[in-house]
């Protein structure tokens, strides 16, 4: 049927049949939307058109010669033939090519299995080689811990180049001679230093860019393969787990555009070496008398239960943030079970004046992933993005490279984001308040608003400079515009203020507020009500937050999740003073760590990340459940039972599911029930009027100055597992931040 | 790159803008001579297309060094264009013309394409490595000249047989016209 070409559509016919394109698209897409199946190494459907490998040669009619289908655009009345003698007479002589410098060494390189080229061999490739000379051999270049290379089998696709260039924004491996000389490589070896390099490991399509710790580890086709939900941070990466003989060997990405498109950030890809850390808990253990003695289970969770239950009320919870939805859920119900609504998740939060008008600020970032794309204008106040939110940062980057969208910061240092960045407001953490009244008045200047006269004190005799307008300015570009909160400004001892003052900035500029919680299940353990202002069903309640419990101690504490007091915790000095005055201190933990010996009473081994199911809720309050890809170590259990078990123990109502899922289903749907009764708008934004936090009395407890070291915690030190991982922490990442702290530590003292 | 282009400090652009060179810390490798000779070059582009002056800024790079590029040079050239160092690494490797290793500061290179193979250009060739005591590939231990390569074909076929000596075609050659040439580089 000849249809007429609409307007942004073309007719062409691949292999006889009659197919629509999008004009400007290219042969590539219209194969593969048709499912006729077109070879190809260098194209990748994130990276820019290269067509340097030549795999994905075509017949075009009228056309002289075969044509690359990843760079030749369609037209009206094309013919292509993906399967004629011509096309496959150029794709296997393309592929004799290629063999032609690629060693044969298969069956000792770790691609072998999931190999693009051996996969393409077997349909293109001939059974015996003409080519009798030698092969030629390329020094393998040093990429640092994480990505090993084996440049002789580098058949110079460059997917690893564009991925430098146009999505980590690093440019800095290249190609250098040519023809038979040609390499890729950094010239003068210097370690690719970017939190998404291994995203190369997966882009490349041989065996040339491996991963470094999975070297030798096991072979594709051995392992089994479990979705999983990334627990550090707040996006929620989607994740494959991939395990050979009951061990979590490597983890891959899994595509999902909505959420981290096909890409994982590198702590995502490499934690999983801190499950196997030494100091991993693999028995309950007791301590009597100061000596520490391994229990059976009945034993410690008797211990526990009796412990917790004689608090009473005066019992505290701390849960981490990346413990999954079901475990805070149950922590939640048993705290408050008990009587006590001393339960929080915000372990590193200096400043909860905010929770009186709590309810509006449980949503995360207001707005999907994907629309992210879409901003126009931009302030992040105290968030380094790319470490904290790596996939995050490079959606923000996205938007500002291709869609030009301003984007500002309020920072305690300049840092190198590698897109354009409109303005850097940078200040000393202490003046901060004012730094952010300055911008919510050079906002109201450039939007043409007032800041609301409840903020008087905040502005008093704040003026805006050209930084903070140039902000403003940019914040106040185009029709989409975003205030966000980032982790620095969480941890700050004025945090209320800062929230406050970012609402009004957002509210000036109609632009939509976004907190970016820290760990894995920030939007899900306000929804599970793991904070002491709120229950899971949206009713408010009165219990002490996070500082408060360790500030005036309790009889009791119960600590759920990889929790290292000195490290997780804003105040390790109470938390010190207050454990050890405490009557009992339960700890459900995958890490017997040094602190957790000296703290704690009871230790109860917890599955980890990977080894129990869950749920995490992103930063958008997408729901995310994944089952559990290995068996804990030793004796641990997953979390939810161990918590399910001392509720029953504690002969608590409710306590009584068999599974996760009916964990997470009861809490899913008091929250629906919450939401619809409009009672906590747990993940949803919304333009809630903004609220100005009491004054912070001078000389309060939490106003007290927290230095640059505690507000700006580096990559690869936020969680235990991270820390506990080998190759994460010997990236030059890693490494410049210990000096640092090395160096502020020897100024200090 | 705006927020540097202050006042007519900098480069005139083609389009009537300027550029501001950077000034990291190898700028300083490059002579008052060879930075002018690339602010002309700047000059011939758009602003922001200053990558363009990549091939010229190296052929200078090279000439004030004596006929061949180091690590630092191509640094140097990097951040005075503003450009990653791949971006000059890969340009300065990928063409003939340039040496990322020392050599003599005259380049030679003889034809041994099929016109000056039939008018005796192997023996040319025979004659220079016999002559300068060295092989293709190596330089003098003086070094004053570089016996680059063998020249396939520079489209000189009517002078055969025809070297090229730093950029310049010497055609119709003797053993005689060969030692003239090579003795009167300096």
């Amino acid at each position: 049927m000849a249809a007429q070409p609409q307007d942004d559509l073309v007719n062409l016919e691949i292999d006889g049949q009659p197919v629509k394109a999008r004009k400007g698209a290219m042969i590539i897409h219209a194969t593969d939307a048709h499912g006729a199946y077109v070879p190809r190494f260098c194209y990748h459907d994130k990276l820019p058109v290269a067509a340097n490998c030549r795999m994905c040669l075509v017949e075009v009619e009228k056309a002289p010669k075969p044509l690359p289908a990843c760079a030749t655009p369609v037209a009206e009345g094309m013919k292509v033939f993906t399967k004629s003698p011509v096309a496959i007479g150029a794709q296997k002589a393309t592929m004799e090519f290629l063999l032609i410098n690629h060693p044969l060494d298969c069956p000792i390189c770790d691609q072998g299995g999931e190999c693009e080229l051996q996969d393409l061999a077997v349909g293109f490739g001939r059974d015996a080689a003409r080519f009798h000379e030698r092969k030629r051999v390329v020094k393998d270049k040093d990429l640092g811990p994480l990505v090993s290379t084996d440049m002789t089998r580098c058949i110079h696709c460059t997917r690893c180049v564009r991925f430098g260039q146009d999505i980590a924004g690093i440019p800095e491996l290249g190609t250098t001679g040519r023809g038979e000389n040609m390499l890729i490589g950094t010239y003068v070896e210097k370690a690719v230093e970017h939190e998404l390099s291994g995203n190369i490991i997966d882009l490349c399509p041989v065996g040339a860019l491996n991963s470094k710790p999975f070297r030798y580890q096991g072979r594709s086709w051995e392992m089994t393969q479990t979705p999983l939900i990334a627990p550090h941070d707040g996006l929620g990466a989607n994740l494959f787990g991939h395990v050979l003989r009951g061990r979590l060997k490597r983890v891959v990405p899994r595509d999902n555009e909505d959420v981290n498109e096909t890409w994982i950030a590198d702590r995502e890809r490499f934690s999983y070496e801190g499950l196997l850390a030494d100091d991993r808990l693999r028995k309950p253990m007791l301590r009597e008398g100061g000596a520490w003695r391994e229990v059976d289970w009945e034993t410690a969770l008797g211990a526990a239960a009796r412990g917790l239950a004689a608090a009473g009320p005066s019992l505290g919870v701390l849960a981490h943030p990346s413990a999954t939805l079901e475990e805070l859920s149950l922590a939640a119900r048993l705290a408050r079970g008990l009587g006590s609504a001393n339960i929080d998740h915000r372990l590193r939060q200096r400043d909860f004046r905010g929770d009186a008008a709590a309810s509006s600020s449980s949503a995360g970032l207001g707005m999907s992933l994907a629309s992210v794309e879409s901003l126009s204008g931009l302030l992040v106040i105290g968030s380094h993005l790319r470490a904290e939110l790596p996939l995050l940062a490079h959606r923000v980057r996205k938007a500002a490279v291709r869609a030009r969208a301003q984007v500002a910061f309020l920072d305690l240092a300049t840092r190198d984001y590698r897109f354009p960045v409109a303005a850097q407001v940078v200040a000393e953490a202490g003046h901060w308040t004012r730094e952010a009244a300055a911008l919510a008045l050079a906002t109201a200047e450039a939007a043409g608003g007032a800041v609301a006269p409840a903020f008087g004190s905040l502005v008093l005799g704040v003026s805006p400079t050209d930084a903070h307008r140039a902000a403003a300015r940019a914040l106040c570009t185009g029709s989409h515009r975003a205030v966000w909160l980032g982790a620095m400004a969480l941890r700050h001892p004025a945090y209320a203020d800062l929230r406050a003052l970012a609402a009004e900035t957002a509210r000036l500029a109609g632009a939509t507020l976004g907190t970016l919680f820290e760990g894995g299940n920030g939007v899900g353990a306000v929804a599970a009500g793991a904070v002491p202002y709120r229950d899971a069903a949206g009713n408010a309640t009165a219990g002490l937050d996070a500082l408060a419990m360790l500030r005036s101690p309790q009889r009791a504490y119960l600590l759920v999740g990889a929790i290292e007091p000195s490290q997780d915790l804003a105040d390790p000095a109470a938390a010190a003073v207050a454990f050890g005055g405490a009557a009992c201190v339960v700890a459900v933990t995958p890490f017997a760590s040094e602190e957790l010996l000296r703290h704690a009473h009871v230790l109860l081994p917890m599955a980890a990340f990977a080894e129990t199911s869950g749920t995490y809720v992103n930063l958008e309050g997408r729901w995310q459940s994944h089952p559990g890809a290995v068996a804990p170590p030793g004796e641990a259990r997953p979390g939810w039972k161990i918590l399910r078990v001392l509720g029953n123990l504690l002969q608590l109502q409710g306590f009584d599911e068999e599974s996760s899922e009916q964990v997470r289903e009861r809490l899913r749907a008091q929250v629906d029930a919450a939401v619809g009764a409009g009672a906590g708008a747990a993940t949803t934004g919304g333009a809630a009027a903004v609220v100005v936090p009491p004054v912070l009395p001078a000389g309060a407890a939490g106003a007290g100055s927290a230095s640059a070291a505690a507000l700006d915690i580096p990559m690869y030190a936020i969680d235990a597992v991270l820390r506990r991982s080998p190759a994460l922490q010997a990236t030059n990442i890693a490494r410049a931040s210990r000096a640092a702290a090395r160096a502020a530590a020897e100024v200090t003292a | 790159m705006n927020a540097e282009m202050q006042g007519a400090a900098g480069v005139p652009t083609s389009d009537g803008q300027r550029f501001v060179p950077g000034d990291g810390p190898k700028v300083a490798l490059l002579t008052a001579h060879t930075r002018h000779e690339i602010d002309a070059w700047i000059a011939r582009f758009p602003a922001g297309r200053q990558r363009s002056a990549t091939l010229s800024a190296l052929r200078f790079v090279q000439e004030q060094n004596q006929g061949f590029l180091t690590p630092d040079l191509m640094d140097a050239v990097a951040e005075y264009l503003r450009l990653p160092s791949i971006q000059v690494y890969e340009v300065a490797t990928f063409y003939s013309m340039f040496e990322t290793h020392p050599c003599g500061r005259h380049h030679v290179s003889v034809c041994t394409n099929i016109s000056c193979w039939l008018r005796g250009g192997e023996e040319i060739l025979a004659h220079c490595e016999r002559k300068l005591g060295i092989k293709v590939g190596e330089s003098t231990p003086d070094g004053r000249i570089f016996l680059k390569q063998e020249e396939e074909c520079l489209a000189s076929c009517t002078g055969a047989p025809m070297m090229m000596v730093d950029h310049e075609f010497h055609e119709h050659l003797t053993p005689e016209s060969v030692d003239r040439i090579l003795d009167g580089l300096k």
